[in-house]
């Protein structure tokens, strides 16, 4: 469903961000990528919707090729990919129904918009998805009134009421508490299930993304060093990902209901 | 899930920002209103504004070709007399402004002082430059003294209020640590405070500088000298070009300034 | 740590020699460009009326108080039209400074190499010349009235609000601009969800701020002819009528005074 070929991204300043990627992701699966900072995590999933405009390199979503596109092209894929950031990136000051229904911009005119005249359908589906969220009763409450977990909830609803085929998940749960990250990523993972969407996950918490994807890709210094299943993660793969350092107590998989009585 | 079920079909529209609805169309309509009766009261004569748009058409093409020569004379006598107000009336603002500030300030200076430097601070901010001015000049006739002495008083107000604000706001540790080495009152003025504030100092000084030099560019309008009264003349003749070149020096000028306080700024941070 | 060695001690120095030579030298030429331009100002004042002075200022001081209060009831349509200048001459430089500083800020700016200096050019010759000048050169083009006061008000506030408002918008966060974009946004917009509503609260401040200083300004715009209680002012000092002139001058305090207070409550309301 995303295909990658030889994907580069070179900064102004030399840096080589990324070096010739590839990957290929079917859909529907949902998949990590780990990796130290700076090996170009963010990089790659912001080169996919082309926030960052790569260097050299094709991007297939679907059949589709994405780099090169015209900007009203671009903006008609971007709305099959929902992204979701690390620090929520909600519009503070805006009501939480609005910050959901941002997420139809690409589908309604300029006008509807600004006016905040959205169809009735996609008012309909905002208040759903607030509602399988949880926060169906805080929709009129201003953004930055919210916790951190309800405002990571708020804009995983504006990823998916794009109707996206392709979620890119930027660090979800990395200015959260280990209670919260691990509901936040559940629900994603639940949520990719229910509408059989294809996810890539930017995390840097090992374990957690052990716990819930099926496919872990490790990136060192901008190229693929690892990819394959959870379990495949031992030691030896993370001292390449990583480097040297005692990795059992990372990766000894953990009993998911004994840490929530913990946490308690 | 009935909550849900609730709201779905309902159209949803955004809350708006005041939440009484009386309120809100009291303010609406207010100040509509408000709009219509100053535009009725300002009585525009059209037809003598379509005429000025052929002078002001020339004025803006005198822009193009501005005249430095015909009264350089005249030109070069303001704006040196400018200038010359704008340093020393600065100078001077400066060098009073600083004991002001540190009496305007609360956590230094004993409640009676505090008060009276604070009311110096209010009238001259209260009072606008060319008002002083036009006193100034009734009081110590025409010329540049009247307008140093205007400037230096603004320069008061501003500098003074804006500096006091600065040292209510500094750290307090750092001076007690200098109060605590049982240091005397000017030295823990010059060891505490000075070091905290100095930044802060010199980037409003020569930000008032700029002001400055602006101000006295039309003190010359009521006689206090400066480059304002060779502008008013070239305005009363027509005389576009001359006025295009001189409100281009003062632009120049006032770039210039304004990168320069942007380096300082910048060293001094 | 500059030290010296001085009969064996060592003797701690602020500053190298050369330093503190260089610091003498500095404070030395402003000494002496302060004492030029102080001995310039002194050759063209008459030092008899500055000796006068005192007794001119008490001779004034007794002519203008008691105030002619009865002289207020003709100063209402003055104060009304020094109002719906300082007003009307916000709002329209607000509805102007808004582009400007759309196109002026790094961020937002179509062409970083040709529009943006023009904005910045359009900021910064608007912000230097003062509003009492901007009347002038509008009295002479459009004629003398109320309506020169708006636009001098109006033109000399762009570049005010349009550089401040300018640097709030290259202060904005960048993710949320970078959220709304992904999502398949417009330019148009990605400008109204990810960035107006970013700088709204900088831009009701500014409003209000420039409000307040406009009050101020167009009171005295009147002395050049543009209407307003400066014009008041004007001809009662050209007719040497120091009771009204002291009455005009207690009221442009108090509408300087009522305006920082209404100003100052609007912000905090805001903020």
């Amino acid at each position: 469903m995303l295909r990658l070929e030889k994907l580069v991204k070179t900064y102004k300043t030399g840096d080589q961000a990324l070096k010739a990627v590839e990957l290929e992701v079917p859909a529907g699966q949902v998949l990590a990528l780990i990796g130290p900072s700076g090996a170009g995590k963010s990089t790659l999933i912001r080169c996919i919707n082309q926030l960052v405009e790569p260097t050299s390199g094709k991007i297939y979503l679907g059949d589709l090729e994405l780099t090169g596109l015209s900007s009203g092209n671009l903006r008609r894929e971007r709305r099959r990919m929902g992204m979701i950031f690390q620090e929520y990136a909600l519009i503070e000051r805006l009501s939480v129904m609005e910050n959901v229904l941002s997420g139809r911009l690409g589908y309604v005119g300029f006008w509807r918009s600004f006016l905040r005249r959205f169809p009735q359908s996609d008012v309909d589906e905002a208040f759903r998805l607030l509602d399988r969220v949880g926060l169906a009763h805080m929709a009129d409450k201003r953004a930055d009134e919210l916790s951190g977990g309800q405002r990571q909830r708020v804009g995983i609803c504006r990823a998916l009421i794009q109707n996206p085929a392709l979620l890119l998940v930027d660090e979800p749960t990395a200015s959260l508490d280990p209670k919260t990250s691990r509901q936040i990523m559940r629900l994603i993972c639940e949520l990719c299930k229910e509408r059989d969407l294809a996810a890539i996950i930017n995390i840097h918490d090992v374990a957690l993304a052990q716990m819930f994807v099926q496919r872990v890709i490790g990136l060192r210094l901008g190229a693929v060093e690892f990819d394959g299943p959870p379990e495949g993660l031992t030691p030896e793969v993370l001292t390449t990902i990583y480097g040297e350092e005692d990795w059992e107590a990372t990766i000894e998989t953990v009993n998911e209901d004994e840490i929530e009585e913990a946490l308690k | 899930m009935s909550e849900v079920e609730a709201l779905i079909g309902k159209p949803w529209r955004k809350p708006p920002f005041i939440k009484r609805p009386w309120l809100r169309w009291t303010f609406i309509l207010g100040f509509i209103v408000y709009l219509i009766a100053a535009y009725i009261t300002i009585d525009v004569n059209w037809y003598r504004v379509y005429e000025g748009l052929e002078r002001g058409k020339k004025f803006v093409l005198a822009f193009t070709n501005p005249d430095f020569t015909t009264r350089s004379s005249d030109i070069y006598e303001g704006m040196a007399e400018s200038i010359i107000m704008t340093i020393a009336a600065s100078v001077v603002g400066i060098a009073i402004s600083i004991p002001i500030a540190l009496g305007a300030a609360r956590n230094i200076a004993p409640l009676p002082v505090y008060l009276i430097c604070r009311s110096v601070i209010a009238v001259s901010r209260a009072l606008q430059e060319i008002i002083v001015a036009i006193l100034l000049v009734a009081i110590f006739g025409f010329g540049p003294l009247a307008g140093f002495l205007t400037l230096s008083f603004a320069t008061i107000g501003f500098l003074s209020k804006l500096l006091a604000e600065d040292i209510e706001s500094m750290d307090k540790v750092q001076a007690e640590a200098i109060k605590a080495s049982g240091a005397k009152w000017t030295q823990w003025i010059n060891y505490g405070v000075q070091p905290q504030v100095m930044p802060r100092l010199i980037g409003l000084s020569i930000y008032r500088i700029d002001i400055n030099f602006r101000e006295s560019a039309i003190l010359g309008l009521v006689g206090a000298g400066g480059i304002g009264a060779t502008l008013n003349t070239a305005f009363d003749r027509y005389e576009y070009d001359t006025a295009a070149a001189i409100l281009l020096i003062i632009i120049v000028i006032v770039m210039a300034l304004e990168y320069l306080s942007g380096v300082i700024r910048a060293r001094v941070q | 740590m500059p030290t010296q060695n001085f009969k064996g001690q060592k003797i701690w120095q602020r500053r190298t020699g050369r330093e503190s030579l260089g610091h003498w030298i500095m404070w030395l030429i402003g000494v002496a460009i302060f004492a030029y331009c102080w001995q310039q100002i002194s050759a063209v004042t008459t030092w008899f009326f500055v000796w006068d002075a005192p007794r001119i200022a008490d001779d004034i001081w007794t002519r203008a108080t008691p105030p002619r209060w009865g002289y207020i009831t003709q100063l209402g349509e003055p104060i009304w039209d020094t109002l719906n200048m300082a007003s009307l001459g916000t709002i329209l430089s607000l509805i102007l400074a808004v582009p400007v500083a759309f196109l002026a800020a790094r961020n937002t700016t179509p062409s970083l190499l040709f529009i943006r200096p023009v904005a910045l050019l359009i900021i910064v010759s608007t912000r230097s010349i003062n509003s009492l000048i901007w009347a002038l050169l509008l009295i002479a083009i459009i004629g003398p009235g109320v309506f020169a006061g708006v636009i001098a008000i109006a033109i000399r506030s762009i570049g005010f609000c349009a550089k401040l408002l300018y640097e709030a918008i290259e202060e904005i966060d960048q993710t949320q601009v970078e959220a709304i974009t992904a999502t398949g946004a417009s330019r148009w917009q990605v400008m109204a969800y990810g960035i107006v509503p970013q700088i709204l609260p900088a831009f009701a401040g500014i409003a209000v701020f420039r409000w307040d200083i406009n009050i101020r300004e167009s009171t005295v715009l009147g002395l050049v002819g543009a209407g307003g209680i400066g014009l008041q002012l004007s001809s009662s000092l050209n007719v040497l009528a120091w009771p009204q002139v002291s009455l005009i001058l207690l009221v442009i305090l108090a509408a300087v005074v009522i305006s920082e207070w209404v100003s100052a409550k609007v912000r905090g309301a805001i903020i």
